[in-house]
């Protein structure tokens, strides 16, 4: 059996933290990403001709001219898609190749198949396309006004949410503004495909859905699944943007590879991956809360419009996922969610870290800091008055949180950075100083951990023992930097208690394990590593039967060895022995995560095996002049149950921060009135460097964490709910130019919170304040 | 045609010929010579994901620098060694920059690693400082979308001092070998690449070929190629002109060679002013910092370019050359209109001299933009003003990103000259500074806000140099609370 909650295992990388296991070939360069794969011979180069308009009727593609110049091998368009010209997840939405109708600019229309990339691009550039234009479709309110949706607006209550809040003591409403972000997951987009026989395609692809990869290359030539072997051996990042997104352009080197018989690359360079995939939901959000006297809640009212695009891609689930964490880490009491899903004429937006959480969550931390202001309060009083545990346990979606620790942590952390000294400290400095203005705020996250669709909650591995005591390991996750991999490898070789660098790592294949779910939602640890632990204990659970009939003992897994009654052999004796015996030293594991249900036609049920928790305490300064902006120290407390690796964790808990951080402050995605892309590069799109990172930036992982659930070693989830401690920099920026007023108006600061967007937010305020 | 490319790797004399004179040297290491460590992020000199490092002889010593292999051309590698992640170490005898990255945990994906190794390898032999400041400095080129930089400036903390200097006297031998006896001429199916030695040689050669393009650091040339897809029939560099290097001290002003790297015109300006020091850290990454050139960055005569608006304002002089012509004008007078200067076919940008500010005057550089370190402004000013007897005696105030080209601020000039120094006239000199410009608004900043910055700029400099004055730049602050 499973014993996985074992709280007197200590797992051997606690003893003795381990890195990433790629990172020796990561510094040393010999990390293979699939452009670094040496070129097969006959190669051909792919590169994508792009619509020009956001909306428009395709009156003429004359491709002549492209066929015909110098390299160039095949031409490809929507005529030449053997099966279905589909690559969208599920809705049936997302054509490889726009047929008449052109939807957002930048949309494939053609692909060129070239001898090489130079000549494939300078082919493309030759086509003669005619549009008749169709007014587009840019942004979300005009998207609303036209009724333009991807599916109904869905709505999610807990009791009278509108009675409730028109009989609070106090009130106060607003509207935010939310921005969306660009993964800039430093390795663009690419794939490369080799024929083998018949239909069979081998494809290379940077993605964290192998499966589906596989599977839409299977829709589009009309094949079957079995054909297709997809293979990922690791991604120069994710961070959702290749969850669907991905899929694309290994479809469209699948088809150059299986029309020509020749193996077909396609990479995206950094401006075409920025214009031709999708991004974070951007979201237009109004709110208003009812509270009494002390700040205690009684009830709260959402209304999101998220821009989801041309097509549905994720955006059902992600726009649920705003309205789960609409709550954050506080009971509403009651509350009214409202999501508008609208179709607009740009590029499809997608899953990125968070999938929807983040949004949801900016809106009730911008609420509580407006009801805090409105009554004069310290905002981190109204936010420990309302947590889940405090003042309710009741989610809007109605799951009884019952492991939070939101309490706990906030508080630990509020007296470990100083928090009330320093918020009295930096009030002194702003009464004294008219210009350079200076905010804290310390805001907790609680995150919901589960793909809120049940079904993809499954997850396989395959272990193979070899008779020389190495283990083999595969999993269905993939692995983008996240340290998936080691963790997975730790829980195996502690398992058989053997050393580390006994297990290897093998690429993830869907002829190893089919049927995986997308490497999402934080789950990758939880759920492959159960299923590599599974698998584990299936074989050694014949082991022990073969140990019981040949010894009639059973046997003891140690770090010195396998015990065997009064012998101590060592693992590779061991399992060859078993191996003489005829014992099977391979096995598939499974896991599906327990006890979860919803319906979403009533936005009700656990969607959420358990959630993930943490509080961040960021403190900014703001020249009320110019905007400029700047976050100066940062105190971080995160949750991640008992943890697997901490070295991989901090690195997430760091790294989701500063990611969180970017998207909030300098991260900007503009489209112009015609729907086209102005940033599409980091000349132009401003991530975070290492400039950024906070002078002072305190982190820890919560010493006490242990997740109350089975999980693997009692472990939680790490990969996205650390982007959320970033709301805190917000909060504290908002907290600085609300002090441009005394603190007696709530600013209408928008995110991003550039420089440009907190002035517009000081002049704003002073016009308030003054008029 | 001519002789080939010569350059070090690994120890050994490279030579390259029958080249496009545009290939970049990511592309000759990533598709010629499979070393793939080296990587592309974003082919424009802005992520230093295909960070590599070049040594250089400088008075007979080694120079290194961290330079962006995606935008640099091959040619360029002559009478030069190339240093890449595979001239490290390999797995299991790893170079102590790399062993700290890994202890430090410095990689998540790896995409961006090699890259930031050879960064700290270059700070590394260059025997940088490695406080906290300092590193950043040395990384702002170098984006990770993974760790939040923490890791890798901790790797940057332990890395120690180089092992490898004890080569130095071999390698600076071997660069002796390879230097260039004469200039480099490429032919290449037609197209053509010179890199004289002289300043000389060079008027000549532009002479005769005026429709040439003319290549210094190739930080904006470069992206022409890797960006526009356009083809350059013939290129003059810049890189191998001794006698364009210079920075002379003039008394009162310096004169920088149209071949003067920003990294090396850094001391000299930021010894003129302080201002400039600031403006210099925060333009580009260090590996563009290390290619890009001052002159460069007039001479393309850009709207929103970092330097002309303070050069501007510090009464800097442009000397161009044609032939044996020279000829020298106010800088401000170079910017004829949005993509038109005042430089004839086969005249060059041979130096700009800029003018140390009098300790009494009020000068200020300010740069907006979205992100504060390695980011292009939205708006650039440059302020100088002189004020006696609590009168303003004369001001220059220029601005870029305000208009079609950087230029000067006549009606808020006139709005300080004469008046007294005090908020009432600066805000109305502020407010004339809608009668100077009227902006556009792009996807770095509106219209609007472009405005009201640049006269909250003034308005911040009289702030700021008032008795009491308040420090307001938000990029110096630090943790309060």
């Amino acid at each position: 059996m499973a014993d996985s909650g074992a709280a007197a295992r200590i797992l051997p990388v606690l003893s003795a933290p381990s890195g990433h296991d790629s990172a020796p070939r990561h510094v040393s360069g010999e990390a293979l990403y699939i452009d670094d794969i040496p070129e097969p011979p006959g190669l051909l180069h792919l590169y994508v001709g792009q619509a020009a308009r956001a909306h428009a009727r395709v009156t003429r593609l004359d491709l002549s001219a492209v066929r015909k110049a110098p390299g160039v091998v095949l031409v490809l368009t929507s005529d030449d898609v053997p099966a279905k010209n589909d690559i969208s997840p599920f809705a049936g939405d997302d054509p490889l190749f726009s047929e008449d109708l052109v939807r957002f600019m930048g949309q494939p229309l053609f692909c060129v198949a070239a001898e090489s990339l130079p000549k494939a691009r300078a082919a493309a550039a030759l086509a003669v396309v005619e549009y008749a234009d169709l007014e587009p479709l840019v942004t979300t309110e005009a998207a609303r006004a036209a009724g333009s949706r991807i599916e109904a607006t869905q709505e999610m209550r807990l009791g009278d949410a509108p009675a409730a809040i028109a009989a609070a003591p106090h009130r106060v409403s607003g509207h935010l503004s939310v921005g969306g972000q660009e993964h800039f997951y430093l390795e663009g987009q690419i794939a490369l495909v080799i024929p083998g026989e018949g239909p069979d395609l081998h494809v290379w692809t940077s993605t964290q859905h192998p499966t589906e990869t596989q599977h839409v290359i299977a829709r589009v030539l009309g094949c079957m699944d079995a054909a297709i072997t997809v293979e990922v051996r690791r991604m120069g990042g994710g961070f959702g943007g290749k969850e669907t997104q991905s899929v694309q352009w290994a479809a469209m080197a699948a088809l150059a590879a299986l029309k020509t018989r020749r193996p077909a690359k396609i990479r995206l360079d950094r401006d075409d991956d920025m214009v031709l995939t999708g991004k974070r939901h951007d979201f237009e959000i109004a709110w208003e809360l009812g509270f009494d006297a002390e700040g205690r809640l009684h009830g709260a009212a959402f209304e999101f419009a998220a821009r989801c695009g041309h097509s549905a891609d994720l955006s059902h689930a992600i726009n649920d996922r705003a309205m789960f964490h609409a709550d954050n880490a506080y009971a509403l009491q009651s509350a009214e969610i409202i999501s508008h899903r609208l179709r607009t004429h740009t590029v499809s937006n997608t899953a990125f870290r968070g999938f929807g959480g983040p949004q949801g969550m900016m809106v009730i931390e911008r609420a509580l800091d407006a009801a805090a202001l409105s009554l004069g309060k310290d905002p981190l009083d109204v936010r420990l008055a309302n947590l889940y545990g405090v003042s309710g346990d009741l989610t809007p979606y109605g799951q009884t949180v019952t492991d939070s620790v939101a309490r706990e942590i906030m508080e630990e952390l509020a007296a470990s950075s100083g928090y009330r000294a320093r918020r009295a400290a930096i009030t002194r400095w702003n009464a004294a100083h008219e210009h350079l203005k200076r905010g804290i705020a310390l805001t907790p996250v609680k995150f919901g951990i589960s793909f809120t669709t049940t079904h993809l909650n499954q997850a396989g591995a395959l272990v193979h023992v070899y008779t020389d005591g190495s283990i083999s390991l595969n999993h269905g996750g993939t692995e983008m930097g996240q340290g998936l991999n080691i963790k997975v490898a730790q829980v195996v070789a502690d398992a058989f208690q053997v050393p580390l660098a006994s297990v290897k790592i093998t690429s993830t294949r869907t002829d190893k394990v089919p049927n995986t779910s997308a490497t999402a939602a934080s789950s990758g640890s939880d759920l492959n590593g159960m299923a590599a632990l599974n698998a584990c204990n299936e074989i050694k659970d014949r082991l022990a039967a073969y140990a019981l009939a040949a010894f009639g003992v059973a046997p003891e897994f140690t770090a010195g060895g396998v015990q065997v009654g009064e012998r101590t052999m060592t693992f590779k004796a061991f399992v060859n022995e078993a191996y003489l015996a005829r014992v099977s030293l391979s096995a598939a594991g499974f896991y599906k995560t327990p006890d979860i249900h919803y319906d979403r036609a009533t936005h009700t049920g656990r969607p959420f095996y358990y959630f993930a928790y943490g509080a961040a305490c960021s403190e900014v300064a703001v020249d009320t002049l110019t905007g400029e902006n700047k976050v100066v120290r940062v105190d971080i407390l995160h949750d991640v149950g008992r943890s697997l690796n901490p070295a991989i964790d901090l690195g997430q808990i760091e790294g989701g921060f500063i990611q969180g951080m970017g998207w909030l402050t300098t991260e900007e995605l503009v489209f112009d009135a015609k729907g086209r892309l102005t940033t599409h590069a980091p000349s132009t799109y401003k991530i975070p460097t290492a400039g950024d990172r906070p002078e002072i930036f305190n982190m820890a992982i919560w010493a006490p964490g242990e997740n109350r659930e089975d999980t693997v070693h009692r472990s939680k989830a790490v990969g996205e709910p650390p982007l959320m401690l970033a709301i805190s920099v917000f909060s504290a920026l908002t907290d600085a130019v609300a002090s441009v007023g005394g603190h007696r108006v709530m600013p209408n600061l928008d995110a991003p919170a550039t420089p440009e967007r907190v002035l517009a937010a000081v002049n704003d305020l002073r016009r308030r304040a003054g008029g | 045609m001519g002789r080939p490319i010569r350059f070090l790797l690994d120890g050994g004399v490279r030579e390259l010929s029958g080249i496009a004179p545009t290939l970049t040297v990511l592309n000759l290491l990533r598709y010629h010579l499979r070393r793939t460590g080296t990587k592309e992020g974003c082919a424009e000199g802005d992520c230093g994901a295909c960070t590599v490092v070049l040594g250089e002889l400088e008075g007979g010593q080694v120079r290194f620098r961290a330079v962006n292999a995606c935008i640099l051309f091959a040619p360029i590698l002559d009478g030069r060694a190339l240093f890449t992640v595979e001239s490290l170490g390999r797995e299991g005898a790893l170079h102590p920059v790399q062993q700290a990255m890994v202890d430090s945990h410095g990689s998540q994906c790896g995409f961006c690693t090699p890259g930031i190794v050879m960064s700290l390898y270059a700070a590394q032999r260059s025997g940088a400082t490695t406080d906290a400041a300092s590193l950043k400095d040395a990384l702002a080129g170098n984006l990770c979308r993974c760790t939040g930089y923490g890791p890798i400036l901790a790797a940057g903390a332990t890395m120690g001092a180089s092992p490898d200097t004890a080569g130095d006297g071999a390698l600076a031998e071997a660069l002796r070998a390879i230097q260039p006896a004469e200039g480099l001429e490429l032919e290449h199916k037609g197209r053509r690449f010179f890199s004289p030695l002289s300043a000389d040689e060079l008027a000549k050669i532009y002479e005769e070929h005026p429709q040439a393009t003319i290549l210094a650091g190739g930080t904006d040339v470069g992206l022409w190629v890797t960006k526009q897809q356009r083809v350059l029939e013939t290129v003059i560099s810049l890189n191998d002109a001794a006698d364009l290097r210079g920075i002379d001290d003039l008394g009162g002003s310096i004169r920088i060679g149209a071949a003067v790297r920003y990294v090396d015109a850094h001391a000299g300006l930021a010894r003129l002013h302080p201002q400039f020091g600031e403006l210099l850290r925060r333009l580009g990454g260090l590996q563009v910092r290390n290619l890009g050139t001052v002159c460069g960055n007039i001479a393309n005569g850009s709207p929103i370019g970092d330097m002309p608006p303070a050069l501007i304002a510090a009464g800097a002089t442009l000397v161009l050359r044609k032939g044996q012509a020279r000829r020298e004008m106010p800088l401000e007078d170079y910017f004829l209109a949005y993509g038109k200067q005042d430089r004839q076919p086969g005249e060059f940008v041979e130096a700009v001299i800029v003018r140390k500010p009098a300790p009494d005057r009020i000068f200020r550089i300010a740069k907006l933009s979205k992100r504060f370190d390695q980011d292009i402004s939205a708006v650039c000013a440059g302020i100088n003003i002189g004020v006696a007897d609590g009168r303003v005696t004369d001001a220059c105030i220029a601005f870029g990103g305000m208009a079609a080209t950087p230029r000067r601020a006549a009606a808020c000039e006139a709005a300080l000259t004469g008046q007294p120094w005090t908020g009432a006239t600066v805000e109305t000199a502020a407010e004339a500074l809608s009668q100077d410009f009227t902006p556009i608004g792009d996807m770095r900043a509106s219209a609007a806000y472009r405005l009201e910055a640049a006269k909250n700029l003034l308005i911040r400099t009289y702030v700021e140099a008032s008795e009491a004055g308040e420090d307001i730049r938000t990029a110096q602050a630090v943790a309060y609370g």
